[in-house]
């Protein structure tokens, strides 16, 4: 009952399945191999393959990089009640929550990776070998809480697992210190990436102080969101017991969530359009047009009908109780948050230009095949950290291992 | 949509296509400075990227082995020994010979002591002619197709404002100047506080004691954070690996400033590093035919910049930002 033991009945388990699951992670394989091929493409031509440019010069891919720290982050919310509220039936799927987290962060750290114009310079990040830009870089600043969010996520719930797996009840008192670092640690990630958007006086449109609070807002949207639906997907997979109240207590979370980002969205909306100034062009080209110029107008409308068509639904009691309705205002949500906090995010910022020009995005199908392919990686990393957990926690692997 | 189709619905100045009309007549201005040019800008369309064409490399680039490991595990500029500078100063020039088949020399010329360069454009004398970007492009070694890298952007703005947001980039008119238009060049203003600095994650990019903020493009990671926080849009990309003829290479380059840029990192005005050390004018400078660029050591009290900073009502850019720039604006 070695760690490596541990290590290695993991890995089987997670290998293991049946041939639904197989083909699932055949399909999962398939399409980053895809991403890797056109991934290639762009490293051998570089970022011309996208369709960014030097006047919108962040695009899909920090989009998704954005959207996905507020994934990572969102799992706070079972871990507050799980390890600080001693709630039983959220401390039953808490480990899947981590696992989540840990899939989103690696997919959010791949976003960046793929950004980047010299990948083989990656090392020059590392303090001492390299030149880390630490503390005044806040781009330095989302490495280091990036990073340690990871390593908290993979290293407490590790731990855990394998005390279960010898047999044994993690003492969580040991683990508290731990947890609790990992909570101020979640709002953290999410707080500096918004953070490393809104430090850019260059930018009017990034450069609020309401930012950070919209990105946690919305993250704790689009994180209990996706939750929900995948562990009702898992409930009926995996023949793991999931307490309706987990569910109950997610979605309250998660309309509660969704009425602040609204009442924010509006709040800057009014800010920016009443005595509308120059500050206020990129907004005027998201919502509006600029010029006419305004590629991304029907795209966050849509956000804003996806967004207020699921607040209503899960306002109303008997839909949010309701399994599919509420998973329609979960899709709806994650959805409409995605294009908020993604593109929506992300590609006004720089429209116009600091020197006030209007060039326009859409990417390319190569950087959305990138991109499809980073999101399978994390789909694949959830699922196969799932499957082992999962039969950890309910001692099948143990069962095993002792036969 | 495949990037072949990827279309630029703006026009992009491009200098090689620039026309100049120099027959026709105009009345000469009191200070002596011929303005007779005008300047036919032709119509350039969209113009697409074609990546299928772009040159594949050959594995390593057609570089030797030890190169490549040279490359990879160059240090960083400030960290290098003279020794280590020789050596990537050879390498640049190989690669430059390999890929453009030129003959380069790369040199590393220190900041001179006591200098601290600043500039100031009198704009009532720019006339929007643009000769600063053809020089600049020439210069710097920038890519020749249209879409390729410019340091400067001369905005042609509207009397009576000094709006950005409205003014045009891509002016092309029969001839320039326009009635009720005047020209605002905009470059690298080399802030003495730069936001870029401060966004760079591995400090690729620094300002040197003579006040010139330059980028080592052997240490950028591409991140491309520095352009998002620049407000002047200083900064450019190398989206690709920009193609130069090799008979428009301009073979003195510098280490920190023209030299042929590879793929995947950021470059900017360098207040052209490679003349100004060594007691030259900048290429703009040079090139401006109306007299309207006055460059020079901020630290030298007879310098022109100096008087013109004494004597004239001068403005920043966005100087509200807090960028203290070093890079002024005045007018008669």
């Amino acid at each position: 009952m070695t760690l490596f033991n541990f290590l290695r009945d993991g890995v089987r388990e997670m290998l293991r399945g049946g041939w639904l699951y197989r083909i699932w992670l055949g399909v999962l394989l398939i399409v980053i191999v895809i991403g890797v091929g056109f991934y290639v493409n762009q490293l051998r031509f570089g970022l011309v393959t996208t369709g960014m440019s030097d006047q919108v010069s962040w695009g899909f891919y920090i989009a998704n990089f954005a959207f996905l720290v507020g994934v990572a982050a969102s799992a706070v919310l079972l871990v507050v009640p799980a390890y600080v509220f001693h709630r039983k039936d959220i401390k039953d799927v808490v480990l899947l929550g981590e696992g989540m987290a840990v899939a989103a962060v690696v997919t959010a750290m791949l976003f960046v990776i793929v950004d980047m114009g010299r990948p083989d310079r990656l090392w020059h990040m590392i303090p001492l070998l390299g030149r880390f830009n630490f503390p005044i870089s806040l781009l330095a600043w989302d490495v280091v809480v990036l990073t340690g969010y990871l390593l908290l996520n993979l290293c407490i719930p590790l731990l855990m697992l394998f005390t279960r797996y010898r047999g044994g009840e993690p003492n969580l008192n040991l683990y508290f210190p731990f947890i609790l670092l990992a909570i101020v640690w979640a709002i953290s990630i999410h707080t500096v990436t918004a953070f490393l958007f809104s430090a850019n006086s260059a930018r009017p449109f990034w450069h609020t102080a309401l930012l950070g609070p919209r990105f946690i807002a919305s993250a704790f949207v689009s994180g209990p969101a996706l939750f929900i639906l995948a562990l009702q997907l898992i409930r009926r997979t995996a023949n793991y017991p999931v307490s309706p109240k987990v569910i109950d207590t997610l979605a309250i979370i998660m309309t509660i969530a969704l009425q602040i980002s609204l009442f924010f969205v509006i709040a800057e909306l009014f800010t920016d359009f009443y005595n509308e100034g120059e500050h206020a062009a990129s907004v005027h080209y998201l919502y509006l047009g600029l010029e006419g110029f305004q590629a991304l107008r029907p795209w966050i409308w849509s956000a804003l009908a996806l967004n207020i068509t699921a607040v209503i639904i899960l306002m109303i009691h008997p839909l949010r109780r309701n399994r599919v309705t509420l998973s329609l205002a979960c899709v709806l949500a994650f959805v409409g948050i995605w294009i908020e906090k993604g593109m929506g995010l992300v590609v006004p910022g720089f429209i116009p230009t600091p020197l006030g020009e209007i060039f326009e995005y859409t990417p390319t199908a190569n950087e959305i095949l990138i991109a499809i392919g980073c999101w399978s990686v994390g789909i694949l990393i959830f699922t196969l950290l799932a499957k082992a957990g999962i039969s950890i926690e309910t001692g099948r692997l143990r069962q095993a291992a002792e036969q | 949509m495949s990037n072949n189709d990827k279309v630029f619905p703006l026009r992009f100045f491009d200098p090689r296509r620039t026309a100049r009309k120099d027959s026709e007549a105009v009345p000469e201005q009191p200070d002596g400075v011929d303005h007779a040019r005008r300047k036919l800008l032709k119509g350039l369309g969209t113009v697409g990227v074609a990546t299928a064409s772009a040159a594949s490399s050959p594995a390593w680039g057609g570089a030797t082995l030890k190169d490549t490991w040279g490359d990879f595990f160059q240090d960083h500029y400030q960290r290098m020994s003279p020794d280590e500078i020789q050596a990537a100063l050879g390498r640049i020039e190989r690669r430059a010979k390999q890929r453009y088949g030129v003959d380069i020399q790369c040199e590393n010329t220190p900041p001179q002591p006591g200098v601290v360069f600043g500039y100031a454009i009198n704009i009532s004398r720019c006339q929007g002619y643009r000769d600063c970007v053809s020089a600049c492009v020439e210069e710097n070694n920038h890519g020749r197709d249209p879409e390729s890298t410019q340091y400067i952007r001369v905005l042609e703005m509207d009397q009576g404002s000094r709006s950005l947001e409205r003014s045009e980039h891509y002016y092309d008119p029969e001839t320039v100047p326009v009635e009720g238009k005047y020209y605002l060049p905009v470059q690298c203003q080399q802030c003495d506080d730069p936001p870029c600095v401060k966004a760079c994650p591995v400090q690729a990019t620094w300002m040197e004691p003579d006040g010139i903020v330059v980028v080592d493009y052997n240490w950028c990671i591409g991140c491309r954070y520095c352009m998002t926080a620049c407000p002047y849009w200083a900064r450019h990309f190398n989206w690709k690996e920009p193609d130069i003829p090799a008979e428009d290479m301009n073979p003195n380059t510098h280490y920190l400033g023209n030299r042929p840029r590879p793929k995947g990192v950021v470059e900017k005005c360098h207040f052209c590093i490679q003349r100004t050390r060594k007691g030259q004018q900048p290429a703009c400078m040079e090139a401006c035919p109306t007299g309207a660029r006055v460059f020079g050591n901020l630290m030298d009290p007879n310098s022109e910049i100096r008087y013109i900073l004494a004597n004239k009502t001068v403005f920043r850019l966005k100087e509200e930002l807090g960028t203290e720039p070093k890079f002024w604006y005045f007018t008669d």
